[in-house]
């Protein structure tokens, strides 16, 4: 195992006396009641500190194309996307989508629409119009940047979306005619805006729209305020432990939270370099960029990590990764033989570190410098209230062993501040002054905290998680379904993959192909993530007596467990 | 039974049916396709259950690397080895 420097956070337990978020705030240069915008901490801040020539983004796309970025482009690029969004009458809080490949202008432009005090909703490039149609419904989006590459899916919905008014085309080559609504705009043929005054946010300033799934209804827009900063630029600081000479990988895509919040805030608020590697994903492509660009934190995800174990460890040995000194995992669980796993082969183990898409920041963590027992989340991160409350009374409880609800005192910087005009739902997030996360967990003696799973029937599946409703009602559109429920599977790569029970209508044969059909509809439809990966065919779904699809039989069944209660069923 | 060249024309034409979304993309048997990003891992899944139910093979998960479904080229030469071991 290699040796470690003194970690940020220095004493886990010393952090824990007195903490308080002002001592961020401080290192940032904040003072409550002055205005805050995150884009201007990123850029302008670090460019003040003398750092304006650091590279900021190390950038690598297909065939080996790179760009490298220092702060002082980051300002100069982020000023003249602020001014041109201004231009086109983008207002304070109106919401501009981020909708393309991790190119450089996804994060450029997520700065940019924060300085212009836009809210920026990122979504991930690989949903399908069906996806993209509800989020920018739902948002009521004035603005989207896309790339010729997207840019039809944004077509075949435009008509749905009065609220649309400017469809972005960040590559345009000129080559074919631009349509409705469409524009321009080319950061290489731009005249750099040298001076730009960020919006003038406060704390309680929406920032960014970052849309999540639940059980039921649809998707909900997940917003978080310019305060944010404060728990993410720490976090970054401590959990990361990210330090001026690093040169840091996350490997999220800002489409999802952990690739804004650890894909852009906290590095970048810290004056730090990183590095984005924008092709698909192999074993061989990600060593050898970490030996390229001599990666020192890692920022992964347990399916990133077990897909890598599948590899094996032949693959390692032929490159150097020497550079490597400190590991983390986000998205789902990190299982205890990925930890020792990783600790034998890059001589570090993987840091789990536990949070969402509501909580903004990291919640529950292994901490540098702090045991790790394999398998678990290990302990909250100073100035995080975190329990365990009985599943029947929320109620928070210690007993070791014992598995509870996962909740959180309210109040940190970077908590969600409501779903986007979904109040009700916000409200059944909370009971008895705590907030719920959703996830079942246990403690031990030492109160380390062991994630056991989620207490709903959302999908978690490669670290992104997934609506079962959404998805059957999206099945429900294709022509030979009549009905369907939709349930994880175990899978040891992902964690848990998408599986469909489907009936068929009258004149409908079941046949291979027909399963085929329908993965690709819902892969076009909403995403490749939600595709089932396994259809079948039944004659009948389990249905309560009022008619209600038992999910929870189909899942027992997936998972190997007892089935339970079937004294409501209608076909027992 | 199928050449290795008739494969490779079948899955060349379903993948720019299927997962080409930039219509100005050119794709050719050598492209790379996973780690190009054309397809990505949970889109692979498709792809090999088009070539299983179409050569009526199946092709197990520690042969569907990333790596063996990469190129159009690679796909075929998987789907001719399963072929002829099951000739």
């Amino acid at each position: 195992m290699k040796t470690q420097a003194r970690p940020n956070i220095g004493s886990y337990e010393e952090r824990l006396k007195g903490f308080s978020w002002s001592a961020a705030e401080s290192e940032l240069g904040y003072t409550p009641g002055a205005d805050i915008n995150i884009a201007w901490y990123c850029t302008d801040r670090i460019c003040q500190q003398g750092k304006g020539g650091k590279t900021a983004l190390l950038w690598e796309g297909l065939g080996g194309v790179e760009k490298r970025y220092t702060f002082d482009d980051l300002r100069l690029a982020s000023n003249t996307i602020a001014s041109f969004l201004q231009g086109l009458g983008i207002a304070p809080e109106e919401r501009v989508c981020l909708f393309m490949d991790r190119i450089p202008e996804l994060y450029l432009g997520f700065l940019g629409a924060l300085k212009a005090g836009a809210v920026v909703q990122p979504l991930f490039s690989a949903f399908g119009d069906e996806s993209l149609l509800v989020r920018l419904e739902n948002a009521q989006t004035k603005a989207i940047l896309t790339t010729r590459k997207h840019v039809g899916k944004v077509r075949k919905i435009r008509e749905k979306l009065p609220c649309l008014k400017h469809i972005i085309v960040v590559d345009d080559d000129g080559r074919k005619a631009l349509q409705e609504r469409e524009v321009a705009f080319s950061l290489a043929r731009s005249k750099p805006v040298e001076d730009f005054k960020a919006a003038a946010t406060k704390a309680e300033s929406p920032s960014v729209l970052h849309y999540t799934s639940g059980t039921t209804g649809m998707p909900k827009g997940v917003r978080h305020v310019h305060y944010s900063l404060v728990s993410q630029y720490l976090t970054a600081k401590w959990v990361l432990d990210l330090r001026e000479d690093d040169v840091y990988w996350c490997t999220a895509d800002p489409g999802w939270v952990t690739g804004t919040s650890y894909g852009i805030i906290g590095p970048w608020s810290q004056g730090i370099t990183q590095c984005v590697l924008d092709v698909g994903f192999t074993a061989e492509a990600w060593y050898r960029f970490i030996q390229k660009r001599r990666v020192t934190v890692w920022y992964s995800a347990p399916t990133a990590i077990r897909a890598l174990m599948k590899a094996g460890e032949e693959i390692v040995k032929k490159h150097d990764l020497s550079s490597l000194r400190h590991l983390v995992s986000v998205g789902e669980p990190l299982n205890a033989e990925a930890v020792v796993w990783s600790e034998r082969v890059f001589g570090l183990p993987f840091h789990d570190s536990y949070w969402q898409t509501e909580t903004g920041s990291i919640m529950i963590t292994n901490f540098p410098g702090v045991k790790i027992k394999p398998g678990s989340m290990c302990k909250p991160f100073p100035g995080i209230t975190a329990a365990l409350l009985d599943m029947a009374t929320f109620e928070p409880f210690h007993e070791s062993g014992k598995v509870g609800l996962i909740a959180i005192k309210p109040g940190w910087p970077a908590m969600l501040r409501g779903y986007w005009n979904n109040q009700e739902a916000f409200e059944k997030k909370f009971k008895n002054g705590w907030y719920l996360t959703g996830d079942r967990a246990t403690l031990d003696q030492d109160g380390y905290f062991w994630f056991v799973g989620r207490d709903d029937d959302v999908i978690n599946t490669a670290g992104h998680l997934v609506s079962p409703f959404e998805v059957e009602s999206a099945l429900l559109e294709h022509p030979a379904v009549a009905e369907s429920a939709v349930v994880s599977k175990p899978d040891e790569i992902n964690m848990e993959v998408v599986k469909a029970f489907v009936t068929l209508k009258a004149g409908f044969a079941e046949s291979d192909d027909l399963k085929l059909e329908i993965m690709n509809f819902i892969r076009k439809k909403l995403s490749p993530l939600a595709m089932p990966t396994e259809i079948e065919f039944i004659a009948q779904l389990p249905k309560t007596r009022s008619g209600k699809i038992m999910r929870r039989m189909l899942k027992a069944k997936e998972w190997g467990q007892e089935i339970g209660d079937t004294s409501t069923l209608e076909n027992d | 039974m199928a050449t290795t060249d008739e494969i490779r024309d079948i899955v060349l034409k379903y993948v720019k049916d299927e997962y080409l979304e930039d219509e100005d993309q050119e794709v050719g048997y050598e492209t790379p396709l996973i780690s190009g990003g054309i397809v990505d891992s949970f889109s692979m899944v498709s792809l090999k259950r088009f070539v299983e139910n179409k050569y009526k093979v199946q092709i197990p998960e520690d042969k569907a690397t990333p790596e063996a479904f990469d190129t159009v080229t690679r796909i075929a030469a998987l789907v001719q080895a399963f072929l002829e071991k099951k000739a």
